[in-house]
């Protein structure tokens, strides 16, 4: 398990990618990944502008603009749910349910493991393979109950290799 | 004419994607060479002849975009590429950024060489982060084969590019929106003027094209504007990259000459290959969520520029999202308006509420108490969207929309006495909201 982020590694991910006030959306993309809990705290985000020299207000516009940062705690795989037309029209929603009865959570929600979150999401651009869930960088296409199944107990089978 | 041409795309799946040695033995490069040895205003008068006109979406003309650079005066000029596809049913920029990312860096050091700029800047989406790996690899490669960096080919042209990450922001493919969100602010659009050729990227005299656009330069300076017109019509030059999604047999990304039909693309075997599971087709959604719908009497119109205009429609993105008579045109409408209404970045209100209270309308008409009134009112927000909107996501956000109210008329009017013509509405059942 990745343990809770502190401030010093929080500083080597600034150093690493560079001071500057354009790698904003970088520096905090790369946090959000080294969270484990694939969000940006504000305490981290605090530091983020004091070393690039921003107010917070701009750092916090810019966690809270873009769709791909949250600053609330997420599980450890977020599960994206296409639900743009070309997925939609292929029942995405039928596909959604599915994650829904297998994780035992809504759409929106976080197991009590913390180990995944349920969304949705606007287009990946998998649209050839439709519906489509999108879980970190992995994009999973032409979804069904025998895959989704496979899907999570891959994920769960990580976790525990992990324990 | 053949209804599918390998050109932009001819590396794709063909060569290993990074291998600068793979791309050089394919031809790659030698629009560079060529370039190298001509005037930017002759490049220039290529790119106009060749009627190249902006794959993104908006389908401006490139070279008058270039020539209007040409001669700002202000240094230094910033090469910019967009790679924020992120118009829903498009997946085209991903597969030329993932299988011949050297022809889009060639495209882009053309273009620094015309502008004499030293600087490109390529956004590429949050999304498609293994792809800014890969393509971070072909820039490394290119760099230490001579092609980019400092002393391009002994000219002692400099040029590098920048892989910029997006983070999940659709108005960011606006491209005043992507400028911002390059120099790490939240991206809202400006307001123009001043044109970003002008006030561009860190204030400075800025060039943005889409990948699309940038992988068809190399190919323009090398067969010269006339050939690469003559793959299209006469005024839609070249070929496009169209995405085939939805109920369409065979999905996938296509390149097409200009003026193949609708019905090429969506039937014939070598493309879309028909409707799945023989079922008919209901209407086509072109250039993404902001493009317009077609219906199957519209299928014989040439795909170029003039013709799908002319008939109400348009190219865009590339886009074309094909769905079978199952689907309700309320319901599908919803979707699009759910779709903008999550991308609206708040800033205007024509956008922002605009598009939630026609989600509103969309609603009462999926449940039977639309009144005859409601279609007054959508009028008056498309209207006011359209024309009142701060950029080009609130004006476009209502084009499909408006195109269904042309063409469903009767089913809006079937929805008021609580009949859907697609069996969706009105049976219970649950639906992912």
């Amino acid at each position: 398990m990745v343990g809770e982020l502190n401030s010093s590694q929080i500083l080597t991910i600034i150093e690493g990618i560079g001071k500057s006030k354009e790698k904003l959306l970088l520096i905090l993309l790369a946090i959000q990944n080294a969270s484990g809990k694939n969000s940006v705290e504000e305490e981290w985000a605090k530091i983020v502008a004091s070393e690039l020299n921003l107010p917070l207000s701009k750092v916090y516009d810019v966690l809270t603009f873009y769709a791909m940062f949250s600053t609330e705690p997420r599980g450890k795989y977020v599960i994206e749910i296409c639900k743009s037309t070309p997925c939609y029209i292929n029942k995405s929603d039928a596909i959604a349910k599915i994650f829904e009865e297998q994780l035992g959570i809504k759409v929106g929600e976080t197991t009590k493991d913390q180990q995944f979150t349920l969304l949705y999401t606007a287009c990946v651009g998998a649209c050839d393979i439709g519906p489509v869930a999108k879980i970190g960088e992995d994009v999973y296409g032409d979804l069904t109950q025998t895959k989704i199944i496979d899907i999570i107990r891959k994920y769960q089978g990580a976790l525990s290799c992990q324990k | 004419m053949s209804k599918i041409v390998r050109l932009i795309s001819k590396n794709c799946n063909n060569i290993t994607p990074e291998s600068v040695e793979e791309y050089v033995h394919a031809g790659g490069f030698e629009g560079l060479k060529k370039a190298f040895t001509q005037d930017p205003t002759e490049i220039i008068a290529e790119i106009k002849t060749a009627k190249l006109l902006g794959r993104g979406g908006a389908a401006y003309p490139a070279g008058a975009k270039w020539e209007h650079l040409l001669h700002i005066p202000e240094f230094p000029k910033y090469i910019v590429c967009n790679a924020d596809e992120g118009e829903p049913g498009t997946f085209k920029d991903k597969l030329l950024l993932s299988q011949d990312p050297l022809g889009v860096i060639e495209g882009m050091i053309i273009a620094g060489y015309v502008f004499n700029s030293n600087d490109g800047y390529i956004y590429i989406r949050g999304e498609y982060a293994a792809i800014q790996r890969s393509f971070q690899k072909a820039i490394d490669h290119a760099i230490e084969s001579g092609y980019l960096g400092n002393n391009i080919l002994g000219t002692k042209f400099d040029f590098h590019i920048h892989i910029v990450t997006g983070a999940g922001a659709y108005v960011c493919g606006e491209n005043s929106a992507l400028l911002n969100s390059i120099e790490g602010k939240a991206g809202r659009p400006r307001i123009k003027p001043p044109h970003l050729a002008e006030v561009g990227l860190f204030s400075m005299p800025t060039l943005v094209n889409n990948v699309e656009s940038f992988a068809n330069i190399p190919l323009i300076v090398q067969m010269g504007g006339e050939k690469y017109l003559s793959y299209g019509t006469k005024d839609s030059g070249g070929t496009k990259l169209v995405c085939l999604s939805g109920h369409v047999a065979k999905r996938g990304v296509y390149e097409i000459p200009f003026g193949v039909t609708l019905r090429d693309i969506i039937y014939d075997p070598q493309i879309g290959g028909g409707i799945a599971n023989n079922k008919k087709l209901k209407f086509f959604h072109l250039g993404g969520q902001s493009g317009p719908c077609g219906i199957p009497e519209q299928l014989d119109t040439p795909y170029c520029y003039k013709a799908l205009r002319s008939v109400g429609l348009s190219v865009g993105s590339g886009a074309v999202v094909v769905v079978d008579e199952s689907v309700c045109i309320i319901d599908y409408l919803k979707g699009v308006t759910e779709f903008f209404i999550h991308e609206s970045c708040g800033k205007c209100t024509p956008c922002r509420e605009g598009n939630w209270q026609m989600y509103k309308i969309l609603r009462k008409f999926q449940e039977g108490v639309a009144v005859q009134e409601d279609f007054h009112v959508m009028k008056r927000l498309t209207d006011t969207m359209t024309n009142a909107s701060f950029c080009g996501l609130g004006q476009s956000a209502a084009v499909a929309l408006t195109s269904c109210l042309k063409y469903f008329r009767d089913e809006f009017e079937a929805h008021i006495q609580k009949q859907c013509p697609a069996d969706h509405c009105f049976i219970g059942r649950e639906r992912g909201e």
